[in-house]
């Protein structure tokens, strides 16, 4: 019985997830681009949103870019490389760590604010608050694994989540067992981080895709469009 | 050069009495919706006063329009990386407040109160929180007719210059109005602040729109115009802005805003201008010169070079006909009375305005008044020079002076005219004007007949759609394809809309 939850949380849930993910990306930015924004309320109030979002903002970009390369880069390349899993497993709580905390500080002023001040409560949607509080939550979870890691530094841990990412995303059927022994605490984020994956496309979570890197490299400052059939402008 | 054409439109400032027709009317049409209750395209300011939202015009507070520094061009938020350093809380962005938080009254329970010693009152509701506010603070037009403190509203930014004091005492006060809408800028700062690139000035007629589609909601644009006129719709997580109701330019009829103006003062033309000298003109190192520099990249309709490279640029004919008959062409170029709004913005603004004229004040009615033929000296009106350089020239008192005393001849030329039965040819060329001109101008200015106000050729749809394909197509729809704008709630969050009715299911 175990087993099989494992395996449907660990092993199919994931694909549930990621295909929700994909599928309602593609759909909400096809038929409701009108609804595809970051959802800013500060106009409405800016105290607390300053350091918050700021402090948030900042961590996330930092834990997600830490373990998507973390999770994601293949095993051979970090023995290639010489990296022990040890160095990178005392790595990812450092960094982890510092970012994790400075992310749930953020969330933090950021869910007070949205749960206490009037003007944002009563103009926030249940999904705003929602995916902000598992946010949150999730925030909370993976500094509450560090701890845990600090009991394995050699980074054997580690490697198993790296193997079963990684199997995952190469249809390996049993990438589930990888996890199976597991601490609780890290099968509670993982279970958390995949609902949150599930939920992305349902929730103003979505403006992360449209992210405006383009800005950077766009000619010039102005744009001008034609109406005129056939004729394009910068 | 290449050659482009804008709808641009001009106030006459000596005509507005106030009324608020414009903004009113704009609400109605275009911003009664949710998230947009504070937002008015068009408002009307009294000034001296520090305006909607407060302190508009101070940008060492907002950080709006352009900076020059070398000689390059930067919006004043920074360059590009440093605007998207501001992406997740924006230092420079108003706060609701800074316009007012909108409200409503409680109107029912004028109807459903209970027999009471009292009246029973209205009392006031937030639309935002939907809670109940003990006191409003603040409101769109809060310092109208010289509301509030002179204290207060002494911070308008235009007093720059000025020794303002004197203008707090009841005998030396002065007032008037400036109805405010977006500038459809030829160097906007919205368009080039814009993260998403949602923002873009139209080839055919210069109107700055916001692409509602590819809006993400980064809010810089708010910041970026100096002018303050993108409002964030806090409801749709979208920026707004006036559209210079484009559908009904395309169809060559004016903007409501203008068609409502009761005292007649909004005028609508075609201006062409040099599009490649667009970035040199706004980059003029002293700020001063950059009234100057503006009429400089506008092009002489009449001009037979101009109009050949107009047509390889793919200016309609009908627009080229228009653009000789331009009001604006006549109020900014040829008898200079109009100017642009904040030239230091060095966004190139499109909506200019006529300066009103004033009584003579009372220092100057106490002592002499000094009179240069048969006119006041401009300097001794009410409205000191300063305080409208400050507004319309970036500071140069000349043009302004020029104008007021154009006006003024204006009305010695015609007085003389119609009362006394005598042309004066020479009150025309004491400012460098001649009869002639002098009588158009009245005709356009004083008279200001629809088709003399309003010169705006349709636009071509024909070009920008195949209208084979128009044929038997639904018109306006929210919702996808034809489907009549049922929107519920959906899963993906979207906004509440109205389903539209069609008559067939009224009855």
């Amino acid at each position: 019985m175990a087993d099989f939850l494992n395996h449907m949380l660990f092993g199919i849930y994931p694909y549930v997830a990621l295909a929700v993910l994909a599928l309602g990306s593609i759909i909400r930015y096809d038929r409701e681009p009108y609804s595809w924004r970051s959802g800013s309320s500060q106009l409405l109030r800016r105290r607390q949103l300053m350091w918050g979002s700021v402090l948030f903002h900042a961590g996330v970009l930092v834990i997600f870019f830490g373990h998507l390369g973390g999770l994601l880069t293949p095993i051979i390349i970090f023995d290639t490389l010489g990296i022990p899993h040890g160095a990178k497993q005392v790595m990812a709580i450092i960094v982890g760590g510092v970012a994790g905390i400075l992310a749930f500080a953020g969330a933090t002023l950021l869910l007070h604010r949205r749960l206490v001040d009037p003007r944002i409560r009563n103009t926030s949607s249940f999904s705003d608050i929602m995916i902000l509080a598992l946010l949150w939550l999730q925030l909370a979870l993976g500094l509450g694994t560090i701890p845990v890691s600090m009991d394995h530094l050699d980074g054997h841990e580690m490697v198993k989540f790296m193997n079963w990412a990684q199997g995952i995303f190469t249809f390996q059927g049993d990438a589930s067992s990888y996890v199976a022994d597991a601490h609780i605490i890290f099968k509670l984020h993982l279970f958390l981080g995949l609902t949150i994956l599930l939920l992305f496309p349902f929730t103003r979570l979505v403006h992360m895709l449209s992210a405006p890197i383009r800005y950077v490299w766009r000619p010039g400052y102005q744009v001008v469009r034609s109406r005129k059939l056939g004729v394009r402008h910068g | 050069m290449k050659v482009r054409a804008q709808i641009g439109k001009v106030l006459n400032l000596d005509k507005c009495i106030g009324c608020h027709t414009c903004s009113v009317t704009c609400k109605n049409v275009w911003t009664s919706r949710d998230g947009m209750e504070y937002a008015w395209f068009n408002n009307v300011e009294t000034k001296p006063g520090i305006g909607y939202p407060k302190d508009w015009e101070n940008q060492k507070r907002w950080n709006g329009g352009w900076d020059v520094k070398g000689g390059r061009l930067k919006p004043r938020m920074g360059g590009k990386w440093r605007l998207l350093s501001k992406i997740f809380a924006n230092p420079d962005l108003p706060e609701i407040d800074d316009y007012y938080e909108p409200f409503t009254f409680d109107y029912s329970h004028l109807q459903q109160a209970k027999e009471s010693q009292a009246f029973p009152t209205a009392r006031p509701r937030s639309l935002v929180t939907g809670e109940r506010m003990e006191k409003i603070n603040w409101g769109p037009n809060w310092e109208e007719i010289l509301g509030g403190e002179f204290s207060k509203r002494s911070a308008d930014y235009n007093f720059e210059g000025v020794e303002k004091e004197i203008y707090g005492q009841f005998e030396n006060t002065f007032m008037m109005y400036l109805p405010r809408l977006c500038e459809h800028c030829l160097n906007p700062t919205c368009v080039a602040a814009c993260p998403a690139g949602s923002i873009y000035k139209r080839e055919e007629d210069g109107i700055v729109l916001i692409d509602q589609d590819k809006c993400r909601g980064w809010r810089m644009c708010v910041s970026g115009c100096p002018y303050k006129k993108i409002y964030y719709n806090w409801k749709t997580g979208k920026s707004e802005k006036c559209i210079f109701c484009y559908p009904r330019i395309e169809a060559g009829q004016p903007t409501v805003c203008s068609e409502t103006c009761v005292g007649r003062i909004r005028y609508l033309g075609v201006m062409l201008y040099d599009a490649d000298r667009i970035e040199e003109a706004a980059s003029a190192e002293n700020v001063e010169d950059l009234y100057q520099a503006q009429l400089d990249i506008f092009l002489d309709p009449n001009d037979p070079e101009v109009i050949a490279q107009a047509r390889k640029d793919g200016v309609p004919e009908a627009w080229l006909e228009a653009a000789r008959h331009s009001p604006v062409w006549k109020m900014a170029m040829e008898w200079k009375v109009a100017f642009p709004l904040h030239p230091e913005y060095r966004t190139l603004p499109m909506v200019w305005y006529v300066p009103p004229l004033s009584p003579i004040s009372a220092a100057a009615n106490a002592g002499q008044i000094s009179v240069n033929n048969n006119m006041p000296d401009v300097r001794s009106l009410r409205i000191p020079l300063k305080y409208l350089a400050n507004l319309l020239t970036a500071g140069a008192t000349e043009p302004v002076a020029l104008c007021l005393e154009r006006m003024l001849a204006m009305r010695g030329y015609m007085r003389s005219k119609t009362v006394e039965g005598v042309v004066d040819e020479g009150i025309a060329r004491a400012v460098g004007l001649t009869g002639a001109q002098i009588e158009d101008m009245y005709h356009v200015m004083a008279i200001a007949n629809y088709e003399d106000r309003f010169v705006i050729p349709t636009g071509h749809r024909e070009d920008a759609e195949d209208m084979f394909d128009e044929r038997g197509s639904c018109g306006f729809t929210f919702g996808n394809g034809c489907s009549g704008g049922e929107t519920k709630p959906n899963l993906f969050g979207a906004p509440a809309r109205k389903k539209l009715q069609t008559p067939t299911e009224v009855f």
